[in-house]
């Protein structure tokens, strides 16, 4: 009876979904009704088989502890994603582009930096934490030095690889002009380094996140998003936990939609962004 | 019967020639590499002595020897590269031995690594290898399970155009949620439905890994060119043949390039995912246990243990891999 219900509603919303992926609107109504979609299945599993709230608190719940708690929510969200994640973005992504300015100028550095920053990408850097938590107290200091050390690699690759996406017959043309090196790279290096710049920022903007709420795991002051995620959990104080969630789901979206925006505006030129038209 | 194309440099000269040839190569491609890598070494070596000069000037004062800032009160407050500069024979001496170094040695973390792999039983509780294993387990399932995924939802993105619309903004949106930031809530939270061990670490292994093989295949799957599909279509070919025969093929490349990405990230999400359960066993326990106590050559060495398993994960795919695509003609 009550899985019946939750398929009828189901099967209502996605009938109604393969209707409207055929208008022209489809582009934004189809997404915001499969989420909504979700949501209502989810509060409907939820009440309809009696779910504890220990294990799976519905929407409801989750929105009324998030408007219960909304100082606590800003004070947690200051102390990481503010003053921990973007002073680490901020640092770490700046190093990584000065630092593939500097190696895209030397082959030997390139052949060799290259293969070793591949390997430091793929590591489970998140490890570093407990380390740099130990260098760095349980302040918002350490938080950035993690989210440093997290972004700079991904940043670096990408950079470097697009500083080297651009052809003979474009540098040959930059030198007929009689462009000096600084023009060069003003006029065509970083300009067609951008889309893979652009990249890896928004690699760093998930990974930056992340790497601020673990590393509070390992030692926080008793704010930020890690903090009352790990303590709330041991209260069982499950709707607030996914009221931090919601936050920082937020704020992750939020971001990396900024950057997607600055993205769209910096590379109108490039063929993935004019596709779509 | 040769696989390389007849232009290339070396086609004709037979397997020894392009040995020869590969190592003659082999300098010109490896100094590069071993220079930054001992660049990177020597700045290691370099830091200790400042990072470690606090506990290095209380050993040698508790020695007997005469350091700048005579009472261990005076030099708290100083940094370690004053301290270092003031006290540089001191400092230098006892930079590379401590037993619980702020930053370890090099060789301080190379012996460790060494004693509890190669010298303890794989059994033991105390060897690296029993703990990696631990891990490695949980990484493998939820791998598993996260490609599959990955690869069955790329499949119904790319013939379905309301899942298309529906499903790909949600699953980027999914991304920023960080998973690893909940990882110890799905562990509680399964644990009290009476899910334990292998299966809550393996679900966010796979949460971790779907991701990139979605995009990966999606974009692999829609690889195909518009005259590729249309002479299946002159075939008259079905939506299923089709996938077998043309889009599934097309899309290997792709999918082994998220693979390779997705396994990493698996190794990552079953490391977080042994954080929270009292972080009892595995690579995840070894990191915790040593950062409460104090440990850093363990800390060290459990990351270090963790990121040759990631290089060796990576390499294994990297290498079926490089079978498949040449066995497929596709290698470049």
């Amino acid at each position: 009876m009550n899985a019946a219900a939750l398929i009828a509603v189901w099967a209502v919303l996605w009938g109604a979904n393969v209707r409207l992926a055929r208008t022209r609107a489809g582009h934004w109504i189809v997404p915001a009704i499969f989420g909504l979609t979700l949501l209502i299945l989810w509060e409907m599993t939820v009440r309809l088989f009696d779910v504890p709230e220990v294990i799976l608190p519905a929407p409801t719940q989750i929105a009324v502890a998030i408007s219960q708690n909304l100082p606590t929510l800003w004070a947690d969200l200051v102390q990481t994603a503010i003053k921990g994640a973007l002073t680490g973005w901020l640092i770490g992504c700046g190093a990584a582009i000065a630092t593939a300015l500097l190696v895209a100028r030397s082959g030997f550095l390139r052949q060799g930096l290259l293969p070793v920053g591949n390997f430091v990408a793929a590591l489970p850097i998140v490890g570093t934490a407990p380390i740099l938590v130990m260098w760095f107290g349980f302040g918002w200091e350490s938080k950035a030095a993690v989210v440093v050390v997290m972004v700079f690699f991904p940043v670096l690759l990408n950079t470097v690889a697009g500083l080297d996406d651009n052809s003979v017959m474009q540098r040959d043309l930059m030198r007929t002009y009689g462009a000096s090196a600084a023009q060069e790279l003003r006029y065509l290096r970083l300009q067609s380094a951008l889309p893979f710049i652009f990249n890896g920022l928004k690699i760093a903007t998930t990974l930056a996140l992340i790497g601020a709420i673990v590393a509070e795991f390992f030692g926080s002051p008793t704010l930020g998003m890690g903090f009352r995620i790990s303590t709330e959990v041991g209260r069982l104080n499950l709707p607030m936990v996914w009221a931090s969630i919601v936050s920082a789901a937020v704020v992750g979206s939020l971001s990396y939609g900024l950057i997607a925006a600055l993205e769209k505006r910096l590379t109108f030129w490039h063929p993935s962004q004019r596709a779509r038209r | 019967m040769t696989e390389t194309r007849l232009s290339a440099p070396g086609a004709g000269i037979g397997r020894a020639g392009q040995v020869t040839l590969w190592l003659r190569g082999l300098p010109a491609r490896a100094a590069p590499i071993l220079v930054v890598i001992a660049t990177l070494l020597a700045l290691w070596y370099a830091a200790c002595i400042p990072m470690n000069a606090q506990q290095s000037l209380l050993e040698a004062e508790r020695a007997g020897a005469i350091v700048t800032p005579a009472t261990a009160a005076e030099r708290r407050d100083m940094g370690g590269m004053t301290l270092a500069l003031s006290n540089p024979a001191t400092a230098l001496a006892h930079a590379f031995g401590q037993e619980r170094p702020r930053l370890p040695a090099p060789h301080q973390v190379l012996a460790e690594l060494w004693d509890t792999t190669i010298d303890k039983k794989v059994t033991s509780k105390r060897s690296l290898v029993f703990h990696a294993g631990l891990t490695l387990a949980p990484t493998l399932l939820g791998f598993a399970i996260g490609s599959l995924a990955g690869i069955a939802l790329a499949v119904g993105i790319v013939h379905s155009r309301v899942m298309d619309l529906s499903v790909m903004p949600w699953a980027i949106a999914s991304q920023t949620i960080p998973i690893l930031a909940i990882a110890p809530m799905i562990i509680v939270v399964l644990n009290s439905v009476g899910l334990q061990g292998l299966l809550p670490k393996a679900i966010i292994s796979a949460y971790l890994s779907f991701f990139p093989v979605t995009v990966g295949m999606v974009k692999g799957l829609r690889a195909p060119t518009p005259a590729d599909l249309d002479l299946m279509r002159t075939w008259n070919a079905s939506g299923l043949r089709t996938l077998l025969s043309l889009r599934l093929p097309s899309s290997l490349p792709y999918l082994f390039a998220s693979l390779k990405i997705a396994i990493a990230a698996a190794l990552v999400g079953a490391i977080i995912g042994e954080l929270p359960t009292g972080a009892v066993r595995g690579l995840g326990a070894r990191l915790l246990a040593g950062s409460y106590y104090g440990q850093t050559i363990q800390i060290w060495s459990a990351l270090f243990g963790a990121a040759i398993v990631a290089a060796g994960l990576v390499a294994i795919v990297g290498g079926i891999e490089r079978l498949t695509l040449r066995r497929m003609g596709l290698a470049r």
